[in-house]
């Protein structure tokens, strides 16, 4: 009956500079993307997750890559006009110390990773999912080595600090995190150790995500950790945090056969990208994406919250109700929410059948399940912006 | 009274002829903390090594299968209100169903206390 993942780590997964400290904190170990990760600690996931909102969290996020985009010019606005060849975004309204939330596109309008980028002065930062890295590296190499250095980080950890709490304690170690707001990110001294420290994170509660050279990266947790309002957080809560704040995982809310509209991330598409706007397309899939912002796409992702007990998981499939043969859509997430103590998920619908209060059925084990389609987030965030 | 258990970290709980049947205490602690048991229909007939009941973490659903054959005459509709029982008391209060045992001969496969303490071990 337990599913074989539990297993532990095998020599040909990669490590994190924080592997020592999950083994030594009792964390069950499991294979994520070519590393072997800590899934949960002694905790357990769901008072992991419960402590996160209502704490802090420390996540080890160092599995995701970490690349800066120097100018070759040494004018930003050269980088951030390149890196607009790739992405929906606005890049050049990115301001100095400020990040924001895109995606890189493909030829239909799918998408190839999602992504951070952030304006640190004279070079961009971007921080990439850790699946996709190589190829999010390869990428950024063929379309901007004209005008754009391409330097990976592989020597830097990054320390997600989430929760209520993250900001009193990281305020003890750094002056001038409180007077951060949401999607402020740039270079901070922690500890004595120089650092890049953004205001995010993929939880839903106020945070920081912070890049520590790896060397450092092990004492930098530890002091964090030390702070009785913080317990180390495994991928399983993780998960469950994400879920509740309607957050899309790469590979299976979007992949490359959904467009940032059918994905409903048309909140990240600025104006100056979109038909009308200053420098509108000119991205991979833009007529796609374009058309589709005007119009609409034919499906659209919804979330999706169960009437019953049972949770509903990924690769359920959703029909319009409770006789009918053909499915009309798919669960890509799903699971069961500690905070709300109820299962919540999310999917793709068509459009036409997407309307929030609407019931549809997920088929789960031969019965056909209630579920009703509800707004997202699932959890208010709160972030500080 | 005996109890037995499975490879696959069910016990067995043996009165006569009928077995009851839970998952074990290592079995919750690697599941993590239970939050939804699925049972099987009072009546049913299983057949050893089918899917008879389900558990579900907050992270994923894992499969119980029937350690015997067998007809369902009972189970634990605690489970449905409490499925936390899972974690406090696996080899108590959260057992999952009893079973009317369709051939004794099938016991004879399974572990005694001692056996399934060297199989975790």
């Amino acid at each position: 009956m337990l599913a074989t993942d539990a297993q532990t780590s095998q020599s040909s997964l990669k490590r994190t500079p924080l592997h020592a400290l999950h083994v030594a904190s009792g964390a069950r170990m499991v294979p994520f993307a070519g590393y072997d990760m800590p899934v949960q600690y002694a905790t357990g996931v769901l008072k992991e997750h419960l402590h996160t909102r209502s704490s802090a969290g420390l996540f080890d996020v160092s599995h995701m890559g970490q690349i800066l985009l120097r100018p070759k010019s040494g004018r930003l606005e050269d980088a951030a006009h390149a890196l607009e060849r790739l992405v929906p975004q606005d890049i050049l309204a990115l301001a100095p110390g400020r990040q924001r939330y895109a995606q890189f596109t493909n030829k239909s309008g799918g998408l190839l990773d999602d992504l951070m980028v952030a304006n640190f002065g004279d070079h961009l930062f971007v921080v990439v999912n850790a699946a996709c890295k190589a190829d999010d590296e390869a990428h950024l190499r063929a379309h901007l080595s004209d005008v754009c250095i391409i330097e990976p980080l592989p020597g830097r950890a990054l320390i997600a600090l989430q929760g209520p709490k993250a900001e009193t304690v990281l305020g003890r170690f750094c002056d001038g995190i409180a007077s951060m707001r949401f999607m402020d990110a740039g270079a901070r001294r922690l500890n004595g150790i120089d650092c890049f420290v953004s205001r995010s994170g993929y939880t839903g509660e106020d945070g920081f995500e912070i890049s520590v050279p790896a060397d450092a990266a092990e004492s930098l947790a530890g002091a964090l950790l030390a702070d009785e309002a913080v317990l180390p957080i495994g991928l399983g809560a993780r998960d469950s945090l994400r879920l509740e704040a309607g957050l899309c995982l790469y590979g299976h809310d979007i992949d490359t056969s959904t467009t940032p509209v059918e994905a409903a991330l048309e909140w990240s598409i600025q104006k100056s990208r979109r038909n009308g706007g200053a420098r509108a397309g000119g991205f991979p899939g833009a007529e796609v994406i374009l058309d589709q912002l005007e119009q609409g796409a034919a499906r659209r992702r919804v979330g999706l919250r169960a009437e019953g007990r049972a949770p509903v998981r990924e690769g359920a499939s959703l029909f319009a109700d409770a006789a009918s043969s053909e499915p009309i859509g798919t669960v890509t997430s799903g699971g069961f929410s500690p905070s709300l103590n109820a299962p919540v998920a999310m999917g793709y619908l068509p459009s036409a059948q997407a309307a929030p209060e609407g019931l549809v059925f997920a088929e789960v084990r031969g019965q056909r399940l209630p579920l009703r389609i509800s707004p997202m987030p699932f959890v208010q965030n709160t972030y500080k912006r | 009274m005996t109890t037995l258990y499975t490879a696959d970290h069910e016990w067995l709980r043996i009165e006569g002829d009928v077995a009851t049947i839970g998952v074990t205490d290592y079995a919750q602690s690697q599941l993590g903390d239970v939050v939804f048991v699925e049972l099987p229909k009072v009546g049913r007939t299983l057949k050893k090594a089918e899917a008879a009941a389900v558990v579900e973490s907050v992270k994923a659903a894992s499969d119980v299968y029937a350690p015997i054959s067998g007809e369902v005459t009972e189970v634990n509709e605690a489970l449905a209100a409490e499925p936390a029982l899972v974690n406090s008391d696996a080899a108590g209060k959260a057992w999952f169903f009893k079973v009317k045992i369709a051939d004794k001969g099938e016991l004879g496969s399974l572990m005694d206390e001692a056996a399934y303490q060297k199989h975790i071990a």
